[in-house]
């Protein structure tokens, strides 16, 4: 249930020693950690589990949050650091734009995984098989500009970039997206 | 979905119709250039299907949602931190006076050795303007005798050892004194 709070009153409660608003910020955000972590780690289990890890750092930290950033950029900073760490961890690759094992797995989970057909057939599952094809970098900027809602601005900060050459990596990300659906969901592309 | 996404013709250059009709969407035209590309899209058949196809792919994206975790997610995460406290603020333990501190203690050490060092020169034996004599004589303070003791020097050796000592000390309890509280 949303409290009508902003992060930063929700936030000033918790480091007042309410732990249980903590539960919101889980609640609003745990969506957006969720598809960051899986962005980066294929696996659904090991996603959760980083992305549990995340809020607990997030907690265990929150008297650093100084509140000159939104809060969704500071969690940023700890999805991507945790992710890494975890897939450092794991040895596991970061997975690739031109990584032809990721389109196997792609083509192998349309064929085979009947139990999600209905999502697959959506456009929310096919967008999002879409995205999980796109190189790290692809798909880390479309999530933060349309999942995470971040301005240019706000990613230029959270990257580290140019607002200008984020302009461009989003450009270039979307061309590549719509390449990706052309190729893998045609299909389902003339069916919606 | 249309036919003109499957069948999408080349898209344009970096500055070309692509990134012009993607900043368009986006909102992050001026005025101008918004008006410029609306009539565009009206006249022109090239620029009309573009921007429908890039407006398609938008669209889609926007209408994708976030993944979501089990339904347990906030309950796991709640019960592992009902174990934790939230560590003090880095800025607290971390006091900026102390940096100065450190940093200040080290340029006074540099400094009394470089007046030291001066001190040992013979300006005497230059050429001099005479300004600098006009008004101190460094040639006639004898450092020397203050430093060249070798007591004096191991007592202010130890004092520096045991100064740095008793900042370590400080600072660890200081931060213990913090995750206490915590």
């Amino acid at each position: 249930m949303s409290t009508g709070l902003s992060d930063n009153e929700i936030i000033s409660r918790v480091l007042r020693g309410e732990q249980n608003a903590y539960a919101e910020l889980v609640n609003r955000y745990q969506g957006y950690v969720f598809t960051l972590t899986l962005r980066m780690i294929k696996s659904r289990e090991d996603a959760e589990e980083v992305a549990q890890d995340v809020f607990i750092k997030a907690y265990r930290s929150l008297a650093d949050f100084r509140g000159e950033s939104k809060f969704s950029t500071w969690l940023y900073t700890i999805t991507t650091t945790t992710s890494i760490t975890f897939l450092r961890k794991k040895k596991l690759d970061i997975h690739s734009l031109d990584d032809e094992k990721v389109f196997e797995t792609a083509d192998n989970r349309d064929s085979g995984f009947s139990a999600n057909l209905v999502e697959q057939k959506s456009r929310v599952g096919m967008v999002n098989q879409a995205i999980a094809l796109l190189s790290r970098d692809d798909a880390e900027v479309i999530t933060l500009f349309y999942k995470a809602e971040q301005t240019l601005e706000e990613i230029s900060k959270i990257l580290g970039l140019e607002t200008n050459t984020v302009k461009v990596r989003l450009h270039r990300a979307r061309t590549r997206l719509k390449d990706k659906m052309e190729k893998h969901f045609s299909e389902e592309v003339k069916a919606l | 979905m249309n036919k003109e996404f499957s069948n999408s013709p080349p898209s344009g250059g970096e500055g070309g119709i692509d990134n012009r009709i993607w900043d368009f969407i986006d909102g992050r035209s001026t005025a101008a250039e918004k008006s410029a590309i609306e009539k565009l899209v009206e006249s022109n058949f090239e620029w009309k299907n573009k921007y429908h196809e890039l407006l398609e792919v938008h669209q889609l994206i926007t209408s994708s949602e976030l993944e979501h975790p089990s339904m347990r997610f906030t309950k796991n995460v709640m019960e592992e931190i009902s174990k934790l406290h939230i560590a003090p603020a880095t800025k607290n333990y971390i006091n900026n006076k102390i940096i100065w501190g450190i940093g200040g203690f080290f340029i006074t050490i540099i400094a009394g050795f470089l007046i030291y060092g001066f001190g040992q020169v013979k300006w005497t034996s230059g050429k001099s303007s005479g300004v600098a004599d006009k008004y101190v004589d460094f040639s006639k303070i004898d450092f020397s005798k203050l430093f060249d003791n070798n007591i004096v020097n191991v007592f202010m050796m130890i004092n520096i050892i045991l100064s740095l000592v008793l900042l370590d000390r400080f600072l660890a309890n200081k931060r213990k004194r913090f995750h206490k509280e915590a």
